[in-house]
């Protein structure tokens, strides 16, 4: 599969100071592309640098196999973080101004403007003023601007903020589905459980530099550490405890459970395997719970930022 | 449809449909007109009061000077002493005692004459006092002095010189005096405008960026395109209002001259300028005077007035346009504009004044010539100018300097503006903004 965006080394400076530095990403057509980084990171600049807002000093941006050129701007659509609309412009015509922007001719703009007012039930917000709709009908409205031209690559920065849980769900399996219907997505965002939830692939960038980058799935693997949460019911506790102590590392965990039992993690060295460690706890008490524990990327972030 | 014409499209539908424009479009001449009219009404109301003014003479000499006119009588006070006549003057509730004392020769009397008053009475009706006094004393004078002066008048040369260009154009007072006002009200014209629109793009700016829509937008569109369709949106609506108040301006003006045309000859406020004008041409009465100031208007190079206005008002418009939308960029909200609004206003006030004082002191000197080539007090300098006749490759010089000059601000207007418009949080020095021309 090729990749609709590549990044290559990328660096960007405002004076003195460095906010890319040799940056470089690929995401990959029809897939969902978390850029994960603490506050300040350089992810604005990044995404900026790919809308072809600032230009960056070194360095190449393709998409599509192309090199960035003004045309691409059609085949992108983004959601920056701070959302904003015109106050005193009403809807309909507003978005049919945007949609124009983006190169869409005004009939095409008003008939696929009409399947997404009708999809999201918003079909009499036509007449009304911005200020008058609340933030939550405001983000919807911008959202639709966002998907209408139907871009290649999407970019969202912090889609959800501002949403009810209902809305949320409602947006994000839109975004789900432009991601079937072929569409790629970049999704930036602080919401650590929907990167978990959505994406394939991720990014992570600190201090104006690239620290992590891959597949989810690949990333929680390298991070994983032979951590186990364990159940067990014993009649002898504080042996068994002591034993347990005695051959592995031991922590403490608290899990919900039916039982009355002695809940702890467990972390084993690469010479021992999971199964040796179910022998060794089958033969102490009932086992009632066994999970192998998966890094977060909550944890994967904080100890990525914290160790660089 | 391309990006610069649907920017420029929705700017100037945004002004255009928005209410305070309306209203103050198809309001203003008519505010315009209704002030004239209460003006000329309360003139009118303040001269139909009739003034009687009390005349104590115990010269005898100056009695029979005093005539009643229609807004002042003159009560001659025989046989009382100054203070009964104060008395008696103050009673009747009268504007005035004029105290004359006796005195052998007019000489004697021309420092000691009084005029008692409850307030300070007006200029205009102590002038008139004045010149009769005056005019009579001489009278007398020359009669001591053995001439008759009757035929010191007659002696006396009135010239009236009459003015004609080199090409042959006639050209009059009143003509220089319609020039000063047409070319003064054209030139202030354009300067209210350039401060009103560029206000406007100034807000309009700063609304994009507090709204946050700026990155939606420039996610879209180059931001010279977003900068300079925002210009010439509101420009084109600056010229719509022009035009709409030109047409109904002049209506409303034809209406009301044909409606008041009788009264013109005999406003009030025209009156009191009569004798002024009666002294300048015995000959010609207000319907004449009213003549000639059409006719010199008529004798204007309207044309090349409007043209040039229209030219000066883009020109000027658009450069001042573009540092009014990088000052808009480089802040967060109005109040923070102060300080980069100085640098703009100053040249805009300087050609103001350059034109109110050295163009009317004369038209083609070195200042006035200088100010209308710079290209920051070009367009209203020069506008001012022109009613005096300014050769057509001048003006078209001093228009070329202007576009050649706005060309060049816009884009380093732009630069400010394409960073400024993603800055937020403090405002910006003068050092900083300089740095942002180099990102």
């Amino acid at each position: 599969m090729r990749d609709i965006l590549v990044v290559e080394n990328v660096v960007k400076n405002y004076g003195d100071y460095r906010a890319l530095n040799n940056v470089s990403i690929n995401v990959a057509k029809g897939s969902i592309f978390g850029l994960l980084g603490p506050n300040g990171a350089g992810k604005t600049t990044l995404i900026r640098i790919i809308n072809q807002i600032t230009m960056p000093d070194e360095g190449l941006v393709t998409l599509d196999g192309q090199p960035l050129k003004p045309d691409h701007i059609k085949d992108i659509g983004y959601l920056p973080e701070e959302r904003g609309l015109y106050k005193s412009m009403k809807v309909g015509e507003q978005a049919l101004y945007l949609a124009q922007l983006k190169g869409l001719s005004k009939s095409e703009a008003r008939q696929r403007l009409k399947y997404w007012f009708d999809k999201f039930e918003i079909g009499d917000w036509w007449d009304k003023k911005i200020q008058e709709l609340s933030k939550g009908m405001a983000q919807k409205i911008q959202f639709i601007v966002t998907v209408l031209h139907q871009p290649k690559l999407l970019i969202f920065d912090e889609p959800f903020s501002g949403f009810d849980p209902i809305n949320a769900n409602l947006i994000k399996d839109e975004i789900l589905k432009l991601r079937d219907e072929g569409a790629s997505v970049i999704f930036s965002t602080h919401r650590m459980e929907s990167v978990e939830e959505l994406c394939d692939d991720i990014a992570l960038i600190h201090k104006s530099n690239k620290v992590l980058e891959g597949k989810l799935i690949d990333i929680k693997r390298q991070y994983k550490n032979n951590e186990y949460e364990i159940g067990l019911i014993t009649d002898n506790e504080a042996e068994v405890t002591q034993n347990l102590k005695d051959n592995f590392e031991l922590t403490k965990a608290t899990f919900k459970s039916l039982n009355n039992e002695l809940q702890f993690n467990i972390k084993i060295d690469d010479k021992t395997s999971a199964n040796q460690l179910i022998k060794h706890l089958t033969s102490k008490g009932e086992l009632t719970h066994f999970v192998e524990v998966i890094p977060s990327v909550n944890d994967i972030f904080i100890q990525t930022v914290q160790n660089h | 449809m391309n990006h610069l014409s649907l920017i420029t499209k929705r700017e100037y539908l945004n002004k255009v449909k928005n209410k305070s424009f309306i209203i103050m479009t198809f309001l203003s001449p008519l505010i315009m007109v209704g002030i004239f009219a209460l003006i000329g009404f309360l003139t009118q109301l303040n001269n139909d009061s009739v003034k009687t003014i009390s005349i104590l003479d115990e010269s005898n000499l100056f009695s029979n000077e005093f005539e009643n006119t229609d807004h002042t009588k003159y009560d001659i006070l025989t046989g009382l002493n100054l203070e009964d006549a104060k008395k008696v003057v103050r009673e009747a509730e009268n504007y005035g005692l004029l105290y004359i004392p006796p005195a052998e020769n007019v000489d004697a009397i021309a420092n000691k004459i009084v005029f008692y008053s409850e307030e300070s009475p007006s200029l205009n009706v102590m002038d008139n006092i004045e010149d009769k006094i005056e005019e009579k004393a001489r009278v007398i004078k020359l009669r001591k002095s053995g001439l008759d002066p009757d035929i010191v008048n007659k002696l006396s040369v009135n010239v009236r010189t009459n003015l004609e260009t080199f090409d042959g154009e006639k050209t009059s007072k009143v003509g220089s005096l319609m020039k000063l006002v047409f070319g003064g009200a054209l030139g202030y014209l354009l300067f209210m405008f350039i401060i009103i629109y560029g206000n406007m793009i100034m807000r309009s700016v700063i609304e994009e960026k507090t709204s946050r829509i700026i990155e939606v937008i420039i996610s879209s569109v180059k931001p010279i395109k977003l900068l300079l369709g925002k210009i010439f949106g509101t420009s084109l609506a600056g010229l719509t209002q022009f035009v709409i108040w030109t047409i109904v301006g002049g209506l409303l003006m034809v209406g009301v001259s044909a409606f008041f045309g009788i009264d013109v000859s005999q406003n009030p406020m025209a009156g009191q300028q009569q004798e002024i004008m009666q002294q300048m041409a015995d000959n010609s009465d207000m319907q004449n005077k009213v003549t000639e100031v059409v006719l010199e208007f008529w004798n204007m190079p309207i044309a090349n007035l409007i043209i040039m206005f229209i030219l000066f008002f883009i020109g000027g418009y658009l450069l001042y346009a573009s540092l009014y939308a990088a000052i808009g960029a480089a802040v967060d909200n109005e109040t923070d504009t102060q300080q980069f609004m100085m640098p703009i206003i100053m040249p805009l006030m300087l050609a103001i004044y350059v034109g109110f004082f050295t163009v009317i002191e004369n038209p083609h000197g070195t200042v006035s010539q200088v100010f209308s080539y710079i290209p920051l007090t070009s367009p209203v300098v020069m506008l001012m100018r022109i009613p005096f006749g300014v050769p057509i490759w001048q003006q078209l010089v001093s228009v070329l300097i202007l576009f050649i000059t706005f060309y060049f601000t816009v884009i380093i207007a732009a630069k400010i503006y394409r960073v400024g418009i993603l800055m937020y949080g403090k405002k910006p020095t003068y050092k900083e903004l300089y740095k942002w021309l180099k990102y």
